[in-house]
């Protein structure tokens, strides 16, 4: 079982990504949850959002507290957002960030595995929007598998409909664009 | 004497619901009344239906025999006074009524 | 067939109720209920579910309408939580007195004071006595499955009550989890069209909702009992039925482990799920436990649970409400009362965790185990301990 920690700002759509994620892990027949941290939101609030991916059925109502993935949406949460807290020491760090690797692994204290991209810059030019959830998902579907990245197909069009194109577009882009450091 | 109950439990109908329709008919009201009953003198009564419109036990009805009037009901006559304070004739007044004959013929006309 | 789908458990749990084809929901929003009442009004407004929607001024008219809708007939559903079903609490004993089968689904949520969105068992702990059936979802299945139970069962002439279908608020209801949905063919070989034992009709009129004198109500009273109770039957064998039906067992105590377990744990709701993953951890560890998992609350299945905890020595049970004065949790407080008149009673401990969505975890499970087994061994008294109070 995968366990990854999603973490955005209100209305970013870190929720949705999380979703998405577990829609295409159970098209694909396997097992999957995905929740957000419960609770009432607001817009530009840092939120966080979970997701286990299983081959097997799973059995669990706890919290994520030793995630193998961290994603991040928003880079401003880098430094501040408690992103490193029980991310396991041989995890993946996925996240936003226009800097380079040791940069951003100085703002948040993690010096593990890390992948990076300029979702913010990819969002921007490939949707006419920042808002980088599904982008970002692209850099986690190469950093860390999970899932076929076509699985994710079926729940994009499925929740976007006629903006579902530009969005796997981006989420593609952010594939390749996206650079991994051991 | 101990409390009762007053139906097997099992005889009771599913909810305790009430499915006789119309079963408060048989509460005798009248029985309420005490050593007094109103009657109306046609002579006065101008026809107006009040004493039947606001009887709080329907005790008037209409007099199929002598349309307009109202005949009273013993049955069901508690004997509140409502119709005498309320008949704009003072058609209505007290006669005084023996326990037994409480449920004699009614006195009307 | 039915299908597998992800879907968030409340949508989830408002499909089983579309399939179920009601014909009248009241309801009134409260997190974490709000998108089980708000998808089933989407079904309606898009012509999906050919149903009436009460959007009602409160949860107390919520059910109002509910009682008038079942009474008139219609086959009735609504859901709510917390201080939802508070306000609804005068009219939960009239539902079930008037012999109405409503079904409810009540996404699990703890009662103010302070106030709280998050998940516990307090606001249907404090609607024990309702007359009502009540069962535990654990699983976003379940909660589909148990929906469709539950109508089943209330509507069955032989039992005529309200049910209400426990599912944990957030923790099941604002999870996506797979999930199979069954296909609108097989509920309705399942569960056949709502025909009322007797219902309010003006070609034939009865009355429901009388005044019961002294003289009357004490029978009354003993009619609903005997109907809770003998409700356990129809209970079992709808579950058959929905085994034959759609290929999944349920039983009304699950157990987990117990054949040769020492120390049980005993759990309602979806942290039995957790709390079956600490046991296997615990078992890697040599240790004997198992847990019990109670799936219908009332009627108590009293023999099925004696059976399922037989040969234990210690209960660890999982308490999800306070019942202060008592001062233990209302789950262990009633199964020590039932255990009272058995010749073989295992050591209770009982443990009160996760009030208002306070995360319990595996490891803290395994604690549990170690302390209610020291404190069985000992003899020292563990009436109940609040798991994780900060000093």
């Amino acid at each position: 079982m995968i366990e990854v920690r999603f973490h955005g700002r209100g209305g970013q759509g870190a929720v949705t990504s999380a979703e998405l994620m577990a829609l295409a892990a159970i098209e694909e027949g396997k097992y999957a949850q995905a929740f957000p941290s419960f609770g009432p939101e607001r817009r530009g609030a840092p939120v966080q959002a979970f997701l286990r991916i299983s081959d097997e059925p799973i059995r669990l109502r706890e919290k994520i507290y030793e995630p193998d993935v961290v994603l991040v949406l928003d880079p401003s949460l880098l430094a501040t957002g408690g992103v490193k807290d029980g991310l396991k020491p041989d995890g993946t760090l996925v996240a936003n960030s226009s800097k380079d690797v040791a940069a951003v692994r100085g703002e948040c204290g993690f010096n593990g595995r890390t992948a990076l991209v300029n979702a913010s810059k990819v969002a921007e030019e490939e949707l006419g929007v920042p808002i980088t959830n599904t982008t970002m998902l692209g850099s986690l579907l190469k950093a860390a598998g999970l899932i076929d990245i076509n699985s994710i197909k079926g729940p994009l069009e499925h929740r976007f409909g006629k903006i579902a194109e530009k969005n796997w577009k981006a989420l593609n882009r952010a594939y390749d664009e996206t650079v991994i450091e051991e | 004497m101990a409390d009762e109950g007053m139906t097997p439990w099992k005889d009771l109908a599913l909810g305790c619901a009430m499915t006789e329709p119309g079963s408060s008919r048989r509460f005798n009201t009248g029985d309420w009344r005490s050593r007094r009953r109103p009657v109306t003198d046609r002579e006065k009564c101008i026809k107006c239906g009040l004493c039947w419109i606001i009887c709080p036990d329907m005790a008037y009805s209409p007099d199929p025999e002598d349309e307009g009037f109202y005949n009273w009901d013993s049955f069901y006559c508690k004997g509140c006074g409502i119709c005498l304070e309320e008949c704009p004739k003072d058609a209505i007044s007290w006669q005084e009524e023996r326990e037994e004959d409480k449920y004699g013929p009614a006195c009307g006309s | 067939m039915g299908r597998r789908v992800g879907l968030e458990v409340s949508l989830a749990c408002a499909e089983a109720v579309g399939l179920c084809n009601v014909d009248v929901i009241a309801a009134y929003p409260i997190t974490p209920q709000t998108h089980i009442v708000e998808h089933l009004s989407e079904l309606v407004a898009d012509g999906h579910l050919d149903a009436e929607f009460v959007p009602v001024e409160s949860e107390h008219s919520a059910m109002s309408a509910c009682v008038g809708s079942s009474a008139a007939g219609a086959r009735t559903f609504t859901s709510t939580s917390s201080q939802g079903l508070a306000l609804m609490h005068e009219i939960l004993f009239i539902a079930s007195a008037l012999r109405l089968p409503i079904v409810m689904a009540v996404a699990n949520r703890s009662l103010s004071g302070p106030i709280s969105i998050w998940n516990d068992h307090s606001d249907i702990m404090a609607e024990r006595d309702i007359g009502w059936i009540q069962t535990f979802a654990e699983n976003g299945q379940e909660v589909v499955d148990l929906t469709l139970h539950a109508f089943k069962v209330a509507e069955d002439s032989r039992v005529c009550l309200p049910m209400a279908v426990n599912l944990d608020g957030f923790n099941l209801t604002h999870v996506i989890e797979p999930m199979e949905l069954p296909d609108q063919e097989q509920v309705d070989a399942y569960l056949p069209p709502f025909k009322p034992s007797q219902r309010l009709d003006t070609a034939a009129p009865i009355s429901m909702g009388m005044v019961g004198v002294p003289e009357v109500y004490t029978e009354a009273k003993k009619a609903c009992l005997e109907a809770l109770e003998n409700s356990y039957p129809v209970i079992v064998e709808h579950w058959k039925g929905l085994a034959e039906q759609f290929g999944r067992e349920y039983k009304p105590i699950e157990t987990y482990r117990t054949d040769d377990a020492e120390l049980l744990f005993v759990t309602m709701g979806s942290m039995g799920e957790t709390v079956m993953s600490a046991v296997d951890q615990m078992r890697d560890d040599g240790q004997k436990v198992g847990v019990v998992r109670i799936r219908l609350w009332r009627p108590f299945p009293v023999d099925d649970f004696m059976n399922a905890i037989a040969g234990a020595k210690v209960l660890a049970v999982i308490d999800r409400a306070l019942s202060p004065g008592v001062p233990a949790g209302p789950v262990a407080t009633e199964l020590r009362g039932m255990l009272y008149t058995k010749d073989d009673r295992p050591y209770v401990a009982d443990f009160v965790c996760g009030l208002s969505g306070r995360d319990v975890t595996r490891s803290q499970f395994t604690e549990m185990a170690a302390q209610a087994k020291e404190a069985a061994s000992s003899g020292k008294e563990m009436f109940c301990q609040m798991v994780g109070v900060k000093e």
